[in-house]
């Protein structure tokens, strides 16, 4: 479970995050919607310790990545948006590098990549090196190398950019699939169908603020839009950066 | 430390298949340097002989003067061309290096017994006419001596008279210690073979991992950034102790092919000369591969990380090149210098002298101390979250 209270980052002039709650719980996918530079990254990456937010309270099941760095990077999954996998080493060695840098053993890792190139249909290139892997193939490699040693939590930055509709719905499935299975599932986004789809909680992020929080029904309600798009336009106040 | 071991064996094993690296670190310098300095040898030594055993063509104004000096250059292979225009036209165009007048005052003073006045045409700013100078200059000499001695003897006094001091040389070098008169290059293209050999991997392993996007999700693992930068770092030294190696053992095979000329010298490196050599620039590697990894950590990209290499590839010319210009004795506190107590290291063990421990320790020492706290700056460096983002 992620919670998150009144989360600030600067860098120099520029507020990139100002003002940021939210509580993701486990079970369920919490999706921060919000257009293009509205902070969305800052904050996954405040997240996941690689920033320290200049203020504010961050609690993943219960440790603080400001203090217990290590700790929770090892119950973390990380997607990010940069998805750089090494294009001279093989699907196979990508993920099995990140489950050594975890500690895992080898025995641990050569079982782990068995699931996960079955979960995630790796088959016929888990063995192929990297160079040349399509936009699909290569977001499948970074998933498994995130998930390999089994994380709680799971942040995902932008995790459909640049996919086709197939590997969009099969991505979906997978991560309907980790929450199912308990996880804690975060994803930044700024495509509307990818929320609605998937999220028990939407999180709209607008100029480093919260501007709306809730399930889809209540942004609904809330708003008194009839869809989730005019509700997002009506809740932020402006159309820009938004992909329908 | 089991992290550092982790990324230590990927950034091989990527390396290892990659073929820039490869050039670049094991190839590059092993194989173009000795060759590159082996064939100009050739060259030098070839252009030089051709130079000495060519027929010098010597335009002489008023060879009529002196019809005893002009025959003694004959017989001594010069062709004299008789009675040009202008030789100073001539030497200026480039069409002789050198060329001769004998004033009509020659004579006179011949017979009184005078020193006779030879002008010597040249323009000695050009080097390629040193040789035919020399040449000319050494025959002209060599002509006074004789008739010196005949008018002498002439004279009924003994010619010995005139040489009141003999110098005999003692040559005191030994044909292994000559050697270094040849590779004086040698200490200079290791030390470069030691960053050239660093460069790659070190861009590679930091600029490269950032342009690349992986930087991000590489330090999201629970393993200390400090074990992250040592285990490239590591990687980058063991490529760039690959490459002085190979170099070394290049060298050792090329070397006795090189041209020497006339002085008998020794070019074998020994088995234990050679490892002596790599002990003595092992930290150089150490201190290259931190020195480079700092400098790329600051690179948004490859590209921008190789516009800094170009200068700092001037750091290991530095020492080299003032030691080659200016040799001086090798002395204690000199080996506290890093890069160029190496020079002077290797210049002493290529001549086969024995060289104190302490030295070695100073060496080794101190390079290895400026090394490491350059690879603790660099182990540290990505705890600042601006040099982790700056590419984005």
């Amino acid at each position: 479970m992620i919670v998150v209270k009144n989360l600030k980052k600067s860098f120099g002039e520029v507020k990139a995050v100002n003002d940021v709650s939210f509580v993701a719980q486990d079970g369920e996918i919490t999706g921060l919607l919000g257009p293009n530079g509205a902070g969305k990254t800052t904050t996954l990456r405040m997240l996941y310790s690689l920033l320290p937010p200049d203020a504010g309270e961050i609690r993943i099941d219960g440790m603080d990545p400001t203090r217990d760095a290590m700790d929770i990077k090892r119950t973390l999954g990380v997607v990010p948006d940069g998805r750089g996998i090494y294009t001279r080493l093989t699907a196979r060695e990508n993920i099995a590098y990140y489950g050594e840098l975890h500690g895992m053993t080898n025995s641990a890792i050569e079982r782990r990549i068995k699931e996960l190139v079955g979960t995630l249909g790796m088959t016929d290139f888990i063995d192929r090196r990297t160079e040349g892997f399509s936009q699909g193939q290569r977001v499948k490699v970074a998933i498994a190398r995130a998930m390999v040693h089994e994380p709680q939590t799971v942040l995902m930055d932008e995790p459909s950019n640049g996919l086709d509709v197939m590997s969009t719905r099969a991505l979906r499935e997978y991560i309907i699939g980790l929450k199912q299975a308990g996880h804690s599932v975060v994803l930044s986004t700024h495509i509307m169908q990818e929320v609605a789809a998937l999220c028990d909680r939407i999180v709209i992020i607008a100029s480093g603020e919260v501007a709306a929080e809730g399930s889809a029904e209540e942004l609904l309600q809330r708003s008194g839009c009839d869809t989730l798009e005019d509700a997002f336009v009506k809740l932020i106040g402006t159309e820009e950066g938004l992909l329908a | 430390m089991k992290g550092m071991r982790t990324v230590f064996k990927k950034e091989v094993r990527e390396n290892i298949r990659d073929r820039r690296a490869l050039f670049n670190s094991l190839l590059l310098g092993p194989l173009l340097f000795p060759v590159l300095f082996v064939g100009m040898m050739w060259f030098l030594q070839s252009a030089e002989q051709e130079r000495a055993e060519k027929p010098l063509e010597l335009p002489i104004v008023g060879a009529h003067y002196a019809p005893s000096l002009v025959r003694f250059l004959e017989q001594n292979g010069v062709i004299v061309e008789f009675e040009p225009e202008n030789p100073e036209d001539m030497v200026r165009e480039q069409a002789v290096p050198v060329a001769l007048r004998i004033t009509s005052e020659f004579p006179e003073k011949w017979e009184k017994g005078l020193p006779a006045p030879v002008e010597v045409i040249a323009d000695a700013s050009r080097q390629e006419s040193n040789q035919p100078i020399q040449r000319v200059k050494r025959l002209l000499y060599g002509y006074g001596q004789q008739i010196g001695t005949l008018r002498l003897q002439l004279r009924g006094v003994s010619p010995q008279l005139a040489m009141p001091v003999m110098i005999k040389d003692v040559d005191l070098s030994t044909p292994k210690s000559r050697a270094i008169l040849a590779v004086i290059f040698l200490p200079y293209v290791l030390m470069i073979t030691a960053f050239t050999g660093a460069t790659h991997l070190a861009m590679d392993t930091t600029a490269g991992e950032k342009e690349r996007k992986s930087l991000e999700p590489l330090l999201i693992t629970p393993v200390p950034r400090w074990q992250i930068m040592t285990g490239k770092m590591l990687t980058t030294t063991v490529f760039a102790m690959a490459s002085l190696a190979l170099t070394l053992v290049s060298f050792r095979i090329v070397l006795p092919f090189m041209p020497v000329g006339a002085f008998g010298m020794d070019l074998t490196l020994g088995l234990t000369t050679l490892l002596r050599i790599l002990l003595v620039v092992s930290p150089v590697a150490i201190l290259a591969a931190a020195l480079l990894t700092l400098l790329a950590s600051f690179a948004k990209s490859y590209r921008e990380a190789q516009s800094y290499m170009g200068l700092v590839i001037l750091i290991p010319m530095v020492p080299s090149l003032i030691f080659m210009a200016n040799p001086v004795k090798a002395e204690g506190w000199m080996m506290g210098i890093p890069l160029f107590s190496q020079n002077m290291l290797i210049g002493e063990l290529i001549r086969d002298e024995s060289v104190s421990m302490a030295w070695y320790t100073l060496s080794i020492s101190s390079t290895l101390a400026i090394g490491l706290a350059l690879a603790v700056v660099a182990a540290n460096l990505y705890n600042r979250p601006k040099l982790i983002f700056s590419s984005s």
